[in-house]
């Protein structure tokens, strides 16, 4: 099945250590993604992003001069970006607007903006309920998930290494990866590292770069028309969970099966159908829950899924082909970046990390601490 | 009890005032819905029914189990000395509480509540190792 929308255009910012701007770093990942499309700024009427400003659509809106017919800045961390795709598709299919820019970029690493407590409004309950026992936001919520979990299915910690192991081996392959010149590490070494909020270490955690991306949808009619191959947004869904620490009865169930549900019966699919799988690692844990809502295997039974590398470049799952926010780039809200290479995975454009004959992708987004929950099909005729 | 220097606590608002001044008295409060539906934080509304006029706080036992914790190691204010241990526990009544335990447990140990002193005269919970008659069953 399609929704009738395609992505055209996919691109990058500079990525790491820039000493750039946000706006700037959004222009580079913005005007990229156009390029690509064949596409200019004039040719924009709807612009859908996060973590620009308090009005992040209409900051951007206006940095490029263009006045959209639609916007979305919907904030819901990680997760925005796939959020953004469902209500683009909708938004072109209703005619609301008839291409649709997605965007994100931050500059936290040279900036040093990143706060380990998380930042809690004083008028939020998780301010005097929460904050007062100085959890780290969200690095202390992942601890807590992953000590639930391999207390419940009897996991190790050098297991769940296996996801950090894995997203080195591919950012080896990706020139682009933050610690692509960094070497191979083993599940001793993230065990090794220095301890966070445990049982995650550093090496459990994702990077604090720069870095941003864009993706171009139009309908999947005038994508015909266009200079790239059309990649076909096939499904998608989504599931909001929680903002505390508290209110989920079991960290070990994320809101990831829901979502994932929704995106393949819009699609049409199953989880046996998808070559690659684009899922957000801001911690191991992160994607060990959503590999298992995403119906790769079931409840418990990730850390047996990765293992024997069958997330490593060649194996059976191609999973975070880029190296993930773990080795390869992760600016804050990493899931524009998730569909960006999904996109140039099915396009064939990925040069020594491609996954050969790869058809069907999913982007999976997590937002907050593990608040909200996004999946994106593509698909593509080759 | 003095095993930690809390930040500032913001202060309370109409939803939670009422559980605070309980703590003033080191009394843990549940707010408890007249449908029988018990949430923490206390709230405008019933999650349960939607109900915005049938919610009271109702005394709480104090005994608890560890539902998952993690220890920290790095501060996320300068003043918080590290390692300390991060909790959520839930209460024999139901509701799950984010709070600190003195030591690393073991997910599933019974723990009961203690309380450490704010400077405005309001006392966050914290929670112990309950003693063995003091184990909830």
């Amino acid at each position: 099945m399609s929704t009738g929308v395609a992505i055209v255009g996919a691109a990058e910012s500079d990525l790491g250590s820039t000493g750039l701007s946000t706006l700037g770093l959004q222009t580079q990942a913005v005007t990229r993604a156009l390029s690509d499309a064949g596409l200019t700024l004039a040719d924009v009427d709807g612009i859908a992003t996060t973590g620009v400003s308090r009005f992040s659509a209409t900051q951007l809106a206006d940095h490029f001069g263009i006045v959209p017919t639609w916007t979305d800045s919907t904030f819901a961390g990680g997760s925005a970006f796939e959020m953004f795709v469902a209500r683009a598709a909708q938004a072109i299919r209703d005619g609301q607007a008839s291409v649709v820019v997605i965007s994100f970029a931050s500059n936290q690493r040279s900036a040093r903006t990143r706060r380990l407590g998380g930042v809690f409004e004083a008028w939020v309950p998780e301010a005097q309920f929460e904050e007062p026992y100085d959890p780290l936001y969200p690095a202390s919520y992942y601890g807590m998930a992953a000590q639930a979990y391999l207390h419940r299915y009897g996991g190790t910690r050098e297991q769940l290494a296996e996801v950090a192991v894995a997203a080195r081996e591919w950012a080896l392959l990706n020139p682009e990866a933050f610690r692509h010149d960094a070497g191979r590490i083993t599940a001793a070494d993230v065990v090794g590292a220095p301890m966070v909020s445990s049982p995650l270490t550093v090496a459990d955690c994702c990077l604090v770069t720069d870095g941003g991306g864009a993706v171009v949808l139009t309908s999947l009619e005038r994508a015909r028309d266009l200079r790239r191959t059309p990649v076909e947004v096939l499904g998608y869904g989504e599931r909001t969970t929680h903002t505390s620490f508290t209110t989920v009865p079991d960290l070990t169930v994320p809101g990831a099966a829901g979502s994932a549900a929704d995106a393949y019966r819009r699609a049409g699919i199953t989880a046996a159908d998808v070559d690659v799988v684009e899922v957000y690692d801001s911690f191991t844990i992160t994607a060990a829950l959503s590999l298992e809502g995403l119906g790769f295997c079931g409840p418990g039974e990730a850390l047996d899924l990765i293992a024997d590398g069958r997330t490593r470049p060649g194996g059976a799952l191609p999973l975070n082909t880029t190296g993930g926010g773990l080795s390869y780039c992760h600016p804050g809200q990493y899931g524009v970046l998730l569909l960006v290479e999904a996109v140039r995975q099915l396009r064939g454009d990925c040069g020594r990390r491609q996954v050969r004959g790869a058809e069907v992708a999913v982007a999976h987004g997590t937002g907050g601490i593990l608040s909200t929950h996004a999946t994106v099909v593509l698909g593509v005729a080759r | 009890m003095t095993w930690f220097t809390p930040g500032e606590v913001p202060p309370a608002d109409e939803m939670t005032g009422e559980w605070w001044d309980a703590t003033r008295e080191h009394r843990l409060t549940v707010q408890t819905c007249g449908c029988g539906h018990r949430q923490h934080p206390p709230r405008a509304v019933c999650t349960g029914c939607g109900r915005t006029d049938a919610l009271t706080l109702v005394e709480a036992s104090g005994a608890a189990t560890v539902d998952t914790y993690t220890v920290v190691h790095r501060a996320p204010r300068p003043d918080v000395a590290t390692p300390y241990v991060v909790a959520r526990v839930r209460l024999a009544e139901g509701p799950v509480l984010l709070t600190r335990l003195m030591a690393e447990p073991a997910i599933g140990d019974a723990v009961t509540v203690g309380w450490v002193d704010l400077p405005d005269g309001r006392a966050l919970p914290v929670f112990t190792p309950a003693r063995p008659d003091e184990e909830t069953p």
